[in-house]
């Protein structure tokens, strides 16, 4: 598609200075909160080697630990189903509500149903879809998408939501954080009790016990879940982890590195159904054995989805999280999504400093730069770049090959912009000029200095 | 102490910062070394490395491996070219040139501090200096400790500064955030990356540095190029003209 897609759209981001600061300052705030929680715990690099062991022997016997998971969740009672891709997944959770006769659904926060783009889907076939976690109903309110995968409505601000809120739910514009989260939860409980069926998302299925584990602040999946007669649980394949003390490691990892909380409110275990009630969990591949067989980039699939390699990403924070077009933005989804459609996110790699904050900040050590790196050799190669950009770095490199090419060229660059600055540092042909001076180009090279001077070849 | 010593000027160091390079020659000598600056040099390849052209930089590789395969030790004043070869060099065959080369070149501070030992610079720079070491140098050398890891920051650069006489660091809000200037991102997403050049220069201003140091000229040229065009009260100094004495 776009070769300049993130550019374009972070560009867009970016003309309002303000906002931009603001959510900036915003998300290195969870970042800050974020350093104090990992501070507090001494063995923390412990952890997170723990954390990357468990997950990199889990991926490495995958197909095990998911059969075990499947044995142990029928074996209390959940039907267990298997969708190749988001289709089957949608077909999947729609026949359920179906067979039931179900119109409304509540959901808890769950990326892997945006990522199947789950909510039009329904809303196509009739189902009323009402989102609980409170920063999903707000973006669910506003037609929008999540852009951030922990906190889905960071891109908007108090008064926005209180706008929104006297819009679509009658509230008085007040902007008041109090107020407006008791209006939406006054709102969602009426819902969420004549709901017919709950969804939920997985953050750790636990092969030995069957055990469906859901981290919330705001305890929505276990109103919803524990209210309506059927409850979906939606999994990707890679949330299996073998053994429950696996949690020990895992739990202490996850809130703080999403937002500085040592454990999230709730940590809820769903093993079996309550009596007359139905729980069904769907595991979803879409992309990931793809993933899983690709050597470079196999490690992305550890990600335990905690959003700290956002919060922690400078392009990210001033960019926001619909510059990159796809359910899981910032880092992680630089390298996720490449994997699932190459031509449609090339331009993600390429957001990116490689300044590496994010493997220093991730719980489960994924070396994201190095990935970043790898889809970039893979994007250029396979010409899902600029024409211009392949010719000219075809050109650097066979001019930076030769010493005595180098220098002819470095020279005419110095006269160039001794010259000439202007012509070279125009906003129109020079995108660096736009915002900053060009370098003031001296007379002389080193090497030209060095021959002058010390009289060697 | 090593016999031989190999200067490795990076392409835009050598072109634009001519300086920053006759610093670090001086600087090197003033300690007692013999360096070679080999002729033959261009860059390491990591412009095109960087853009995904990895392809288009393994003649550029080949030939910097060629250039220095005969040193003991290769002194750099750029973390961030040090990084690529050490890092991002196993995309050519792994002969015994390429692994000495890789394990070889050292980074200038790195250098001064873990090969030649030295704790005291014995110059003076009395000024408010903001620090800013380049995210490769800080976070793939690891020559200090990030801020995401907690603890002391560290490193060999900021033990160096910290012994020059009269110099003040400052501290600052995020002290290990990104330049924002990532090779050809500071071109291709030049809007994320001049707004991260303004923010990380508003940083080092709001605490008072009137200078700007670094072991990367790459992040002193962006700074210094937002600096120039927002008119700040603000110079960008490489680390290696303070250890080498200069006066501003």
């Amino acid at each position: 598609m776009n070769p300049d897609s993130h550019a374009a759209a972070a560009a867009s981001f970016l003309r309002d200075a303000e906002r931009t600061g603001w959510h900036d300052r915003a998300i290195w705030f969870v970042r800050q909160k974020r350093d104090i929680a990992a501070r507090s715990v001494p063995e923390w690099e412990e952890l997170r080697g723990l954390a990357s062991a468990i997950k990199r022997h889990t991926m490495s016997h995958l197909a095990l630990y998911l059969e075990a998971f499947e044995r142990s969740a029928r074996r209390n009672g959940v039907t267990v189903h298997w969708a190749r891709d988001a289709a089957e997944h949608n077909d999947l959770v729609l026949g359920i509500l179906r067979a039931r006769g179900a119109r409304r659904l509540v959901k808890s926060k769950s990326m892997l149903t945006e990522e199947c783009r789950l909510n039009p889907f329904l809303a196509g076939n009739g189902i009323e879809v009402v989102e609980t976690d409170l920063g999903e109903r707000i973006v669910q309110l506003a037609g929008e998408e999540p852009s951030h995968i922990v906190m889905p409505a960071i891109h908007r601000k108090k008064a926005e939501v209180a706008a929104l809120f006297h819009r679509t739910l009658g509230t008085r514009e007040d902007p008041d954080p109090a107020y407006l989260a008791e209006a939406a939860r006054q709102h969602l409980r009426g819902l969420m009790a004549s709901a017919d069926a709950a969804m939920t998302g997985v953050n750790f299925a636990v092969a030995e016990t069957g055990a469906m584990v859901v981290c919330t602040n705001e305890g929505n999946a276990d109103l919803g879940a524990h209210l309506a007669p059927v409850h979906i649980a939606s999994m990707g394949l890679d949330k299996v982890i073998p053994r429950t003390e696996h949690l020990g490691v895992f739990l202490r990892l996850l809130a703080r590195s999403a937002t500085g909380q040592p454990v999230t409110a709730y940590t809820s275990h769903f093993v079996r159904p309550r009596p007359g009630a139905e729980l069904h969990v769907v595991i979803v591949d879409n992309g990931r054995t793809a993933q899983l067989a690709r050597d470079d980039f196999r490690e992305s699939l550890h990600c335990i989805r905690c959003g700290a390699c956002l919060n922690t990403c400078p392009v990210y924070r001033r960019s926001g999280g619909h510059s990159y077009g796809v359910t899981v933005a910032g880092p992680i989804g630089a390298i996720l999504a490449p994997g699932f459609d190459l031509a449609a996110h090339a331009s993600l790699p390429f957001a990116s400093t490689l300044c590496g904050s994010c493997a220093d900040v991730c719980p489960v050590r994924i070396d994201i730069p190095r990935q970043l790196y790898r889809w970039r050799q893979i994007a250029v190669a396979s010409g899902q770049v600029s024409w211009s950009k392949r010719v000219s770095m075809r050109l650097l490199g066979a001019t930076l090959a030769s010493a005595s090419r180098y220098e002819r060229a470095g020279r005419l660059l110095r006269r160039l912009l001794r010259r000439v600055p202007r012509l070279i540092g125009h906003p129109a042909l020079d995108p660096w000029s736009r915002s900053r001076e060009l370098p003031v180009a001296p007379e002389e090279s080193f090497r030209e200095w060095y021959r002058r001077e010390r009289r060697t070849r | 102490m090593p016999a031989r010593i190999a200067l490795f000027v990076p392409c835009y160091v050598d072109q634009l910062y001519p300086q920053v390079a006759r610093a670090t020659l001086e600087l090197l000598e003033r300690h007692g070394l013999d360096v070679d600056f080999p002729a033959s040099q261009t860059c390491c390849g990591q412009p095109m490395a960087n853009a995904g052209a990895e392809r288009d930089a393994l003649e550029t590789a080949r030939s910097f491996v060629k250039a220095f395969a005969g040193y003991d030790c290769i002194v750099s004043p750029s973390g961030s070219c040090v990084y690529h070869v050490r890092h991002h060099y196993d995309v050519l065959e792994q002969t015994d040139a390429v692994r000495r080369v890789r394990g070889r070149v050292y980074e200038l501070c790195q250098f001064l501090v873990e090969v030649l030992h030295v704790e005291d610079p014995g110059v003076a720079f009395p000024h408010r200096v903001g620090l800013h070491v380049g995210c490769h140098a800080l976070r793939g050398l690891r020559l200090g400790t990030s801020s995401e890891l907690g603890g002391r920051p560290g490193g060999p650069m900021r033990a160096l500064l910290e012994r020059v006489e009269g110099i003040e660091l400052v501290g600052l809000d995020r002290p290990d955030e990104c330049c924002g200037f990532g090779g050809v991102f500071s071109v291709t997403e030049a809007a994320v990356s001049a707004r991260m050049g303004l923010d990380r220069v508003a940083d080092h201003a709001r605490h008072g540095a009137e200078v700007i140091t670094s072991g990367d000229v790459s992040c002193l040229m962006h700074m210094e190029g937002v600096i120039r065009r927002q008119g700040l009260p603000l110079r960008v100094v490489h680390v290696a003209e303070i250890l080498n004495g200069a006066a501003l």
